[in-house]
């Protein structure tokens, strides 16, 4: 440690981290909670995640508009997302075997695609300027909210009604918890978990589209690091409810900027220990959610 | 390259090894010194050649050596440092007839390269790290690295005239010998400027993370660093995350100036062309293969960017006059006396460590004046 210490800027950078390296742990755990809602699980989001993020910036460089590739993304991961429905709707097909098989042809279809994009810049995502007001450039930079995170919010919400106010959402819960009584009640099952699995791709591929559009705001190969498997485990925690998802990925994007931000403090003494610290996180929590309370009852392992 | 290489079945591709054993059986210098005036050169990146960084240094200077009068370059990218690389390595050899390879990543050394040159004693493969060891690894490998140490002095110097909070800021993926070195040789050229300055440092514990590098360089910049480094496989996102902020940088591996035109200092750059060269001209005489061969600014193994118009005319004036004394062999960077971060003495007083004091490749100490 050192003696001038600079503590105070480490919750604002936490705040910060929080938001802005929260926003694609938000928008994939969104994409897995509606997806094992309908009773699938699709690992293969971490697949979408980063063919997204290719997507978007591809995308983004043909077209010079980062819009544009905002929708790329989506289409690419709703694509994926929707193959996933697709295969596993096949008899005797595991979902878990085709998402990790998803998962790889994801990474590796955008590393061949995104060959072309490493270089070139990419026009960004616009940020509103929350803190235009204050003087300090630290408060400036932590309100500076990137336009995803308030979709991300409304996604939040729209899926928190759908859920529970919608007969769709109805259905797709009757399906998730249990298929012979959605089949008996006459339910489309396959349409209902198709467009549950689709929508959750492209979820996925708007937070992808986070990733290389707006915060770090560039695309390589080294992009997602595995954040799509860590949403994945964070529905576990929020169990499978869309705004805990929402505090969920803000833990986590708070948990991997305390590492750097203690450091920059001059707190330098167990820097391992604080950049473990999402990792930990994800083991504790799910150490500590692992009765599954609210799990649909289709994601049972024994089928 | 990769692609054509698909094509060809498990079969014929152990037939070809099969029958390039029996060819090196019979001969092990047959294949080298059959080459003459012609060679096929082989490089091998852990990574995308365009990456503004590691792997763009080493393809840039490949894209020169491929210029070079009867030589064929192989490039091939992206090759993991697992079995993938000896995959590669074989197919360069038995394929396309490859009689020099470049494997550029550090940990493909050892157990890969040892492994493939066992069985190619008539290829040469030289490897950029720093394990050769006379009597222990063969004659057929070697190893060859730059002292950039010296290009971030000099980004130090750039760094301390520019600064006006007095504070840098270096993004270091992991605390090895040679990160710290880099660190050190940066705040030491800073503090040659003004003994006031300090360097902050956030280690992001691996070679490539975006995330963590954007939220590093954030950090440093909430803590008042105006000029930020980094040692890291890429430095693309330090580079840009620091000029939105309004902070200079100095650039690593590779000229990032068109990241961030009005950002950019200056920068430490590979120069990989010259060991390249000699290396080439070696093989392709039959001499003797140079099995360790170190260099820095003044052999040409490393070069720095161009000045960008954030440093000012005294700026550029004082990184030219130091680097002229690189340059004519009167600067030594590490001499005593020279106390760490904690007040420890690391190099007692008269002591002069040279750039090949092998001294420098085991350090474990962060100089006075680095916070990390």
């Amino acid at each position: 440690m050192s003696a001038d210490v600079d503590l105070w800027a480490v919750p604002l950078a936490v705040f910060a981290g929080a938001i802005r390296a929260g926003s694609p742990f938000l928008f994939v755990s969104l994409g897995e909670c509606l997806t094992e809602r309908g009773g699938r699980i699709n690992l293969g989001l971490e697949g979408a995640l980063v063919m997204g993020a290719m997507s978007a910036y591809g995308g983004a460089v043909l077209s010079g508009s980062p819009w544009l590739g905002l929708l790329a993304a989506i289409v690419a991961g709703g694509l994926l997302g929707l193959l996933h429905g697709l295969i596993c709707s096949l008899p005797r097909v595991n979902d878990i075997a085709v998402g990790i098989g998803l998962m790889l042809l994801g990474i590796g279809l955008a590393f061949f695609l995104g060959k072309p994009f490493i270089q070139p810049r990419a026009p960004g995502l616009p940020a509103f300027e929350l803190g235009a007001w204050s003087s300090n450039p630290l408060v400036r930079e932590a309100l500076r909210i990137n336009v995803l995170f308030p979709l991300g919010l409304a996604a939040c919400a729209l899926m928190h009604l759908a859920l529970t106010r919608t007969r769709w959402g109805l259905a797709l819960r009757c399906v998730g918890d249990s298929q012979d009584t959605a089949r008996a009640l006459g339910l489309p099952i396959l349409r209902l978990r198709l467009s549950a699995t689709a929508l959750g791709g492209a979820l996925a591929g708007i937070g992808g589209a986070s990733l290389s559009l707006f915060y770090p705001g560039s695309w390589n190969e080294g992009l997602s690091s595995g954040q799509g498997l860590m949403a994945v485990a964070l529905v576990v925690f929020a169990r499978w409810q869309p705004w805990r998802c929402l505090y969920a990925a803000l833990l986590f994007g708070g948990a991997g900027a305390l590492g750097p931000a203690l450091q920059a403090a001059g707190v330098t003494g167990a820097y391992h220990l604080f950049n473990a610290a999402p990792y930990v996180l994800t083991l504790a929590l799910m150490a500590f959610a692992s009765e599954r309370t609210g799990a649909p009852g289709e994601l049972r392992l024994s089928r | 390259m990769s692609e054509s290489r698909l094509s060809v079945s498990r079969r014929h591709f152990l037939q070809a090894v099969v029958a390039g054993s029996l060819v090196s059986l019979a001969g092990p210098w047959s294949r080298a010194l059959a080459a003459g005036d012609k060679l096929t050169v082989g490089f091998i990146y852990v990574g995308p050649r365009d990456d503004y960084g590691y792997n763009q240094a080493h393809a840039e200077a490949a894209a020169q050596i491929r210029k070079l009068p009867g030589i064929t370059a192989l490039e091939e990218e992206n090759v993991a440092e697992t079995v993938a690389v000896q995959k590669t390595m074989e197919s360069m050899i038995e394929l396309d007839g490859a009689q020099l390879i470049f494997p550029t990543s550090f940990g493909y050394f050892d157990p890969h390269v040892l492994k493939v040159a066992a069985k190619y004693p008539g290829v040469r493969f030289a490897h950029c790290g720093g394990l050769w060891r006379e009597g222990v690894h063969p004659k057929n490998t070697g190893s060859f690295f730059g002292y950039i140490d010296e290009g971030q002095y000099l980004n130090g110097v750039a760094a301390g005239h520019a600064s006006k909070t007095r504070k840098l800021g270096f993004v270091a993926a992991k605390p090895i010998p040679q990160v710290l070195r880099n660190i050190n040789a940066f705040t030491m050229g800073a503090r040659s400027v003004d003994p006031s300055i300090t360097t902050r440092v956030i280690f992001t514990g691996d070679w490539a993370m975006p995330v963590k590098e954007a939220e590093a360089a954030n950090s440093l910049v909430d803590q008042g660093a105006d000029v930020l480094t980094c040692h890291v496989d890429s430095p693309k996102v330090v580079v840009e995350t620091a000029a939105r902020r309004g902070a200079m940088v100095c650039g690593y591996h590779a000229d990032q100036s068109a990241l961030a035109p009005q950002a950019y200092l200056t920068g430490a750059q590979w120069n990989w062309v010259t060991p390249y060269t000699t290396l080439v001209q070696a093989a392709m005489s039959g001499a003797p293969m140079p099995n360790f061969i170190r260099g820095g600014l003044r052999e040409g193994y490393i070069k720095t960017s161009p000045y960008g118009p954030a440093l000012s005319a005294a700026g550029q004036a004082a990184v030219s006059a130091t680097k002229e004394k690189m340059l004519a062999g009167a600067l030594t960077i590490f001499k005593g006396p020279l106390a760490d971060n904690k007040g420890r003495t690391v190099i007692a007083a008269g002591v002069e460590l040279a750039q090949t004091d092998v001294a420098l490749e085991a350090m474990d100490w962060l100089v006075e004046g680095v916070q990390g």
